[in-house]
């Protein structure tokens, strides 16, 4: 799936003992890292393998005796559900509008934070606190305090009267997701600001270049690994979004604010659909493969994964 | 420019670098606002700024059954962060100082587990953990909180390992330390900061988690997030007890989080961004 970087190999050694004595040796250095390795395949990869096979399964929890396997049945079942096409198009809305809004929100207050002022680390904690909200409470401090259509603080600041929870559901849990992740969006684009090197920005200013000048030819280029570590990072984490939808709209009105998670979930525990839910469960792994696949590319060169492997 | 427009121009900046962050904090101010609040005072409109204050939210909610419900958090997270450490601590130093070949297969397999949806493994851990009797366990929320942190912690405490100096291990072998002396005395005290950076994250994320916590558990072993699921129903009457419960449910990881303010980003980036 990736291509990896390969570490040298050693040249075969003429006698048997040497190559058993060699074999010990690597098992010994493998030992440390095995008991992790083992854990990460029990707890993530086996259930998963689970699900594939009950993808083939028609079988529902609430009859007993019901499970046989059906084939493909359940797929073709989830690609004409056209709910699931409206979720998997919520999904794809959600992650790359609140990553996008994240961004450049983050984007802002680093260039904000990325200087000395009175009160600068009391501002960067107050910032990161919203991050720092368990999302469930997030999410209904949101739904109530801010959203409400007769007491919230939103309608009263601005003086409308919207019914933002049915009106624009989408919209609200996404303006409640991007406040959660801004934070992290900054803290990341501030690091990345503060790894320029204050001698190249000052000869660029030296040189006669204005602020603006001296933020897209020389800051820019130099984010750019941070930015697209933030819409990597950022995406994994929104687009398995699912206590806001659960606790702010319930996927509705109707389907309207529903994602992917939140639509297995009600098909699993509301529907007690193992069959239908685990395919859906599948065709969602598969599609983000073939994005990860891309991703992890990205990643690997982000992370200069070579540094340190010997 | 003059030096003068120039100090009233960074001023300015300054001004509204504060009032940016504090608009955009208000949701959390106005959480701790409400939570001390009479519910009459709660949900007005227009919303009320001058009040007399009160513990009687804070109060209701610990008769509303809620230290269980911290006291298992509190469970999950120590002992989740604990297994990751115990599993995560010889991987990292597997995958750095003492690099086994596939290391990079490896740390692959890690990241890679990230990019796995978790809803696509839920229903077999439903079934799992209902024929092994571990539905509302906390044991099934342990296990599976080290699964979901331990590619993170791998990934962090590499970096922190990578940055201890090689001369500083070889010069302690030359002088004939053995290699559990070089482990403690060596490279322990370099990495410890940086353990405990990767341990005060698993501790943020396992507090927060939800999904989990809401379809495998429920009154026995429910976490702090599963508690204000009870909210849910109770909305618009009860602003004033549901600020004090994300008060207090929010309060540890605030804490936990400022004091790593610093680590937070090197954890979220597994490592990448120092």
């Amino acid at each position: 799936m990736i291509t990896l970087v390969e570490a040298p190999q050693s040249s075969e050694p003429p006698a048997t003992r040497t190559r058993t004595r060699e074999r010990s040796a690597a098992w010994k250095r493998r030992a440390p890292l095995l008991p992790a390795l083992l854990f990460t395949i029990a707890v993530t990869q086996v259930p998963f393998l689970v699900t594939v096979f009950y993808s083939f399964q028609s079988w529902n929890m609430v009859r007993p005796g019901s499970q046989h396997f059906v084939g493909f049945d359940n797929y073709v079942d989830v690609f004409t559900d056209s709910v699931f096409l409206q979720a998997l198009g919520n999904t794809v809305t959600l992650t790359v509008v609140c990553v996008f809004v994240a961004m450049l929100l983050g984007l802002g207050l680093a260039l904000l934070l990325d200087r000395k002022f009175l009160g600068r680390g009391i501002v960067r904690t107050l910032l990161i606190t919203p991050f720092l909200i368990l999302p469930a409470a997030g999410a209904l401090l949101w739904k109530t305090t801010m959203f409400d259509p007769s007491y919230g603080l939103l309608n009263w600041a601005f003086g409308i009267e919207v019914e933002w929870l049915s009106d624009y559901p989408l919209a609200a849990v996404m303006a409640q997701i991007v406040w959660q992740w801004t934070p992290f969006m900054m803290l990341l684009i501030l690091a990345g600001l503060q790894a320029q090197s204050r001698e190249v920005l000052e000869a660029a200013q030296v040189d006669g270049a204005g602020r603006w000048r001296t933020f897209v030819s020389i800051t820019l280029p130099q984010l750019s690994r941070y930015l697209q570590l933030a819409v990597l990072l950022g995406a994994i984490y929104i687009v398995n979004s699912f206590d806001a939808i659960y606790l702010m709209t319930q996927g509705g009105p109707g389907t309207a604010s529903t994602n992917l998670p939140y639509y297995i979930y009600q098909r699993a525990f509301e529907g007690f659909d193992v069959g239908q839910s685990s395919a859906m469960g599948v065709v969602v792994v598969a599609m983000t493969l073939i994005v990860a696949t891309f991703a992890l590319r990205l990643m690997f060169r982000a992370f200069d994964v070579s540094r340190g492997v010997k | 420019m003059t030096a003068r427009t120039n100090r009233l121009g960074r001023g300015a900046l300054t001004g509204f670098t504060w009032l940016v962050a504090l608009l955009f904090v208000f949701p959390v101010i106005w959480m701790v606002v409400t939570s001390f609040k009479h519910e009459v005072d709660a949900a007005t409109d227009p919303p009320t700024f001058a009040f007399t204050p009160t513990l009687e939210q804070f109060t209701t909610i610990l008769d509303r059954g809620f230290l269980p419900y911290l006291a298992n958090s509190a469970f999950v997270t120590v002992l989740s962060t604990a297994l990751v450490l115990l599993l995560g601590v010889p991987a990292a130093y597997a995958l750095s100082l003492a690099p086994v070949k596939q290391t990079s297969n490896a740390l692959g397999f890690f990241l890679s587990t990230k990019m796995l949806p978790i809803v696509a493994a839920i229903i077999p851990l439903y079934i799992i953990s209902q024929n092994l009797g571990l539905l509302d366990n906390v044991w099934a929320l342990i296990v599976l909180y080290a699964g979901m942190n331990l590619p993170l912690a791998v990934w962090m405490m590499r970096s922190f390992f990578l940055e201890v100096p090689t001369e500083m291990i070889e010069a302690a072998r030359v002088d004939g330390a053995k290699l559990p002396t070089v482990l403690y005395r060596v490279i322990l005290p370099v990495v410890a900061p940086g353990i405990a950076a990767t341990a005060l994250i698993c501790v943020i994320f396992s507090w927060t988690e939800f999904f989990y916590a809401v379809n495998l558990t429920a009154a026995q072993a429910g976490t702090v997030p599963v508690f204000l699921v009870g909210f849910i129903t109770s909305e618009g009457l009860f602003w004033a007890q549901l600020s004090a419960a994300a008060l207090l449910a929010s309060l540890p990881v605030m804490i936990v989080g400022w004091i790593a303010q610093n680590h937070l980003v090197r954890g979220l980036s597994m490592g990448a961004v120092k």
